[in-house]
């Protein structure tokens, strides 16, 4: 292990970890734990199902707690083995009925041009998020996206997995991480647009 | 280029992705394309929004983990040691 950049209770954390010490494993649930359950519930949205992906994510943390490599941190190490227990989490789980991705998207004419040319919104996006419905409506819209686009969506925008990191885990190639992206992002944008939209006198 | 060609070309576009001719096309269509304009601008800030309802602040304290969960664990833990 490199001393320069770890942080010595981490060391000691990982150090404790390595030798099977029942004490460092419940301090890494008491340390880490939040935050792996924050990540497990923006995937999963059901309380139980996050539980149980991080349940499953510190066993498996515990098992494989020799394969971490000290170079990358901590934090992030954990971040990628509960975003992978919480996907094995959703495909076991039924899906509910969807949208079709297509009704999401935006229509042409033959010739090219947009059939419902787009529209400016009515503030920049900073003025929206301050908004009091807008958190709602945005959670709300990226529920609605089908699930294996908001996956991505969720994997790239905001657990800031790179195409290559998400293609790996999704067992998908990145040409088809990067298409399904930018689908989900049409989505979300034809979702909020009606709420946002500049409205014309 | 139409405009159903530029919304496909546009997340390569935001991710500086498309080739020197493709960008000159892009440009050129766009100069001149207010519903385009409209879409590209609309398209980053419902990006924008998304991160800014759901991404994680780093300063944020992460939440308690339930004492139900821990217990979990560390029973689960003791049935498969290692």
């Amino acid at each position: 292990m490199t001393a320069d950049s770890v942080d010595p209770a981490e060391a000691a954390l990982l150090a404790g970890l390595r030798a099977g010490d029942d004490k460092a494993f419940e301090q890494l649930v008491h340390v880490h734990g939040g935050r792996m359950l924050s990540a497990a519930r923006r995937l999963l949205r059901v309380e139980q199902d996050a539980q149980d992906a991080v349940q499953d994510a510190l066993l498996s943390v515990s098992r494989s707690i020799g394969r971490f490599e000290g170079g990358s941190r901590l934090n992030t190490w954990l971040h990628r083995i509960v975003v992978n227990a919480a996907l094995m989490k959703l495909r076991t789980r039924r899906r509910k009925d969807e949208v079709l991705i297509d009704d999401l998207l935006p229509r042409f004419m033959e010739d090219g041009h947009a059939l419902e040319p787009a529209l400016p919104w009515s503030e920049s996006a900073e003025a929206l998020a301050q908004r009091g419905e807008t958190a709602q409506l945005v959670r709300d819209s990226i529920d609605t996206l089908p699930e294996t686009y908001r996956v991505v969506l969720m994997l790239r925008d905001i657990e800031e997995l790179d195409t290559a990191e998400v293609a790996a885990v999704l067992g998908i190639t990145p040409n088809a991480v990067k298409i399904r992206l930018h689908r989900a992002r049409q989505a979300l944008r034809t979702l909020l647009d009606p709420h946002f939209r500049e409205r014309h006198p | 280029m139409t405009c159903r060609e530029l919304i496909e070309f546009l997340a390569d576009y935001l991710q500086h992705e498309l080739a020197p001719g493709e960008l000159a096309e892009f440009d050129r269509h766009l100069a001149g394309c207010r519903a385009c304009a409209n879409y590209l601008h609309t398209y980053r800030d419902a990006v924008a929004l998304g991160r800014a309802v759901l991404r994680p602040d780093e300063d944020e304290i992460p939440p308690e983990v339930p004492a139900a969960l821990v217990e979990a664990v560390l029973a689960a833990r003791r049935q498969r040691p290692n």
